[in-house]
């Protein structure tokens, strides 16, 4: 039986967690994931959990607690945002590479500087080539669903990697939305009791973790880990797929909204997702032929997956909520335009910049950008391959 | 454009509670079965700056993840930001706004930068020194938003918030008395305003 | 998943390998014959020896056994031959000899 409830998107990461009861959680605070922490330590202190928290010093410490946690033998999570994420760097490669299937829960919030506390995906986007599964949320409900799922894809036989679980800072953490919940013993079943194989504090089996190696081992030990991440996609599916059969929700790699016959499609990731749907329907409503592609799984990125579903369209928006600084556009923007190209989908594309720093992202700018797109086929209006939304502009110099 | 449902805009000042009675509007609209959203914009904690907070209610699932720039009612916590804030912009002609404030409809409307729609005002310091003893203008001005949107009835209204506060004052039940009676004295004051106010407009 | 860690060497393949490289078994350093590196080696005059056993704690490979109170032969096996026993044995018993 589904609970009708309402809170904000930290509270229902919160609320999983009390859920799943992992049995470590080592933390430090960071707006905007402080609440994370603070609402499970308050579970704990209720007595409504028995998680072993351990207050650390720093973002370095917490993943490296979590990381020797999760090595020992006990199911790990630690919740970040920002700077800490960025503090954590070193120990984010290592617990990809050490193969440890613990879970952060990430709340977006953007890098300085300018210092900022508000939303963007720099945060998560700087640690996409750490090995670990990276999976954006739309709202509350999927940042709890997506939670629930966490443990039970990483620790997979067939992956044992980290997984990040990604909400928007503030935009979702603390607004208050409905949400669906389910029952403690339905989501306690569907995770089920960590029973890993191989263990630090197992007596009789001695293991070592993380040894050094040579080159002529540590290049075959990134193919391995390469391979793990690619087969993560299969299990990412089917996880959803019983997830489904117990909560009625359906996951993928990514969300097709109304793109059957579309013309155009926004490529989008994170809460934002839901604004251009609501934009899509408004233009259908006018005749427009405009569908979403929301990216739920950026890490593995489904790059074959994606190309297919985009190549009916005559061009795509590649929305990227974060500026990579390579000259050529947004992360998202590079790793969908190769993807289309090594698939030989030759569709037009532009790929805009928006909703840096908390900059709000509105209906409106999903029609100017449908708008633009459509000028461009129809037209021949060139637009610019790679620009910003919702930047202020200096007004023309009169002559 | 379609609907997004009912939008509320809150102005207020940092510690005058604004953003907590935006979400008290979304959990007591969410009792009676609505969809809502309740979310403050955010910055560094500052208190006294301006800030702004959002509500969202509506019969269908809300999807839009921006802040609420064509509101239906704006709700005033503070006059003093009249002087600096805009806070009529993007309301809706046929929209409302609610100000705080000791002064009547017409000495507010000249503050309103135009605005040709219905204004409200509602004297919460009055009604908060009166029930409660102390200034806390957010009960009085979560009923007048109550009462000027309609999103809910008002008998259910009451009811939820009783349980409301019994929640969240749990500690201190003296005060729950006082903030029912701050919500009541208000309903009340709009039982007669509104229904001139409306009058008055069409 | 478990794998006999002898059967992993240089050559292995990466389907071979472990996951994340992680041993399963543990002191396998010992079959790990560094003495194999040795340029230079100790030996021990057993005449000049007083059993100070200042060598032995010096050893970094551990090298140097001792039983009941006595030091015993080097493991040439793990010996990289470093000479710090020789440099602290106050007796010279300890001689460094050129190759292995």
């Amino acid at each position: 039986m589904a609970i009708k409830d309402r809170m904000s998107g930290n509270e229902a990461v919160a609320y999983a967690i009390r859920q799943v009861n992992p049995d470590v959680m080592p933390a430090f605070p960071i707006t905007p994931s402080t609440e994370i922490p603070q609402m499970v330590s308050t579970y704990i202190a209720n007595g409504e959990m028995d998680t072993e928290f351990i207050p650390v010093e720093s973002e370095h410490s917490s993943m490296s607690a979590a990381i020797g946690s999760e090595a020992a033998g006990a199911r790990s999570l630690t919740a970040t945002s920002s700077a800490g994420l960025a503090l954590m760097w070193e120990e984010l490669l290592l617990a990809a590479s050490n193969r440890m299937p613990l879970v952060l829960t990430l709340v977006n919030r953007t890098l300085s500087g300018p210092i900022n506390i508000n939303c963007d995906h720099s945060d998560g986007m700087g640690a996409r080539d750490t090995g670990w599964i990276q999976i954006y949320a739309e709202n509350n409900q999927e940042a709890y669903d997506n939670f629930i799922q966490a443990y039970p894809i990483a620790e997979h036989a067939d992956v044992h990697l980290p997984v990040m679980v990604c909400q928007d800072g503030f935009i979702t953490s603390h607004a208050v939305e409905n949400i669906e919940l389910m029952e403690d013993g339905v989501v306690k079943d569907f995770v089920g009791e960590y029973e890993p194989e191989e263990y630090l504090l197992n007596p009789g089996k001695p293991i070592a973790v993380g040894p050094y190696s040579v080159s002529n081992y540590a290049m075959e030990a990134k193919k391995n880990q390469e391979i793990a991440l690619e087969r993560s996609k299969e299990v990412i599916l089917q996880v959803a797929e019983a997830f489904e059969k117990i909560s009625g929700r359906k996951y993928g790699l990514f969300e097709e909204y109304r793109t059957e016959d579309a013309d155009y499609i926004m490529l989008i990731m994170g809460s934002a997702a839901g604004t251009a749907k609501q934009a899509v329907d408004d233009l259908r409503l006018q005749g427009k032929k405009v569908g979403v592609v929301k990216l739920r799984v950026f890490r593995p990125f489904p790059a074959k997956e994606l190309a297919k579903a985009l190549s009916r369209c005559k061009a795509v928006a590649i929305m990227d909520r974060c500026e990579s600084y390579n000259g050529n556009g947004g992360p998202l923007g590079s790793e969908v335009t190769s993807g289309l190209y090594r698939n030989k989908v030759m569709i037009e594309t532009v790929n805009y910049i928006y909703g840096l720093a908390g900059r709000d992202f509105t209906v409106n700018e999903v029609y100017d950008v449908f708008a633009q797109l459509e000028n461009m086929i129809e037209n021949g209006q060139q637009a610019e391959q790679y620009q910003y939304i919702g930047l202020r502009k200096q007004e023309a110099p009169s002559e | 454009m379609m609907s997004t449902g009912y939008e509320i805009r809150w102005h207020g000042r940092g510690g005058q509670g604004a953003k907590t009675a935006a979400l008290l509007l979304a959990d007591v609209a969410f009792k009676t079965g609505k969809y809502v959203q309740g979310f403050p914009e955010y910055g560094p904690e500052r208190m006294g700056a301006p800030i702004t907070a959002f509500n969202r209610i509506s019969e269908v699932p809300i999807r839009v993840h921006s802040n609420i720039y064509t509101p239906d009612l704006v709700v005033v916590v503070d006059e003093t930001l009249l002087h600096t804030v805009d806070v009529t912009a993007g309301l809706k002609a046929d929209g409302a706004v609610i100000v705080n404030t000791a002064m009547s409809e017409a000495e507010v409307r000249p503050l309103l930068g135009g605005y040709q729609g219905r204004i409200y005002t509602v004297d919460a310091r009055k009604i908060s020194m009166e029930c409660l003893g102390k200034y806390f203008p957010n009960s009085p001005m979560l009923a007048a938003a109550v009462a000027v949107s309609k999103v809910m009835d008002k008998d259910e209204f009451i009811a939820d918030m009783q349980a409301s506060y019994q929640h969240k004052f749990a500690k201190k039940p003296e005060v729950i008395e006082g903030n029912m009676k701050a919500l009541k004295m208000t309903l009340e004051v709009f039982e007669n305003t509104a229904d001139e106010n409306v009058e008055k407009s069409a | 998943m478990r794998t006999d860690v002898h059967k992993i060497n240089e050559q292995t393949p990466h389907e071979e390998l472990t996951e994340g490289l992680m041993m399963f078994a543990g002191g396998t350093s010992k079959y790990f014959q560094t003495g194999e590196w040795r340029t230079s080696t100790p030996v021990l005059h057993e005449d000049l020896c007083k059993q100070c056993l200042l060598c032995a704690p010096v050893c970094p490979d551990s090298c140097i056994p001792v039983k009941e109170g006595k030091r015993e032969d080097f493991d040439y096996d793990h010996c990289k031959g470093c000479g710090i026993c020789a440099a602290v044995c106050p007796f010279d018993a300890i001689e460094m000899k050129e190759g292995r």
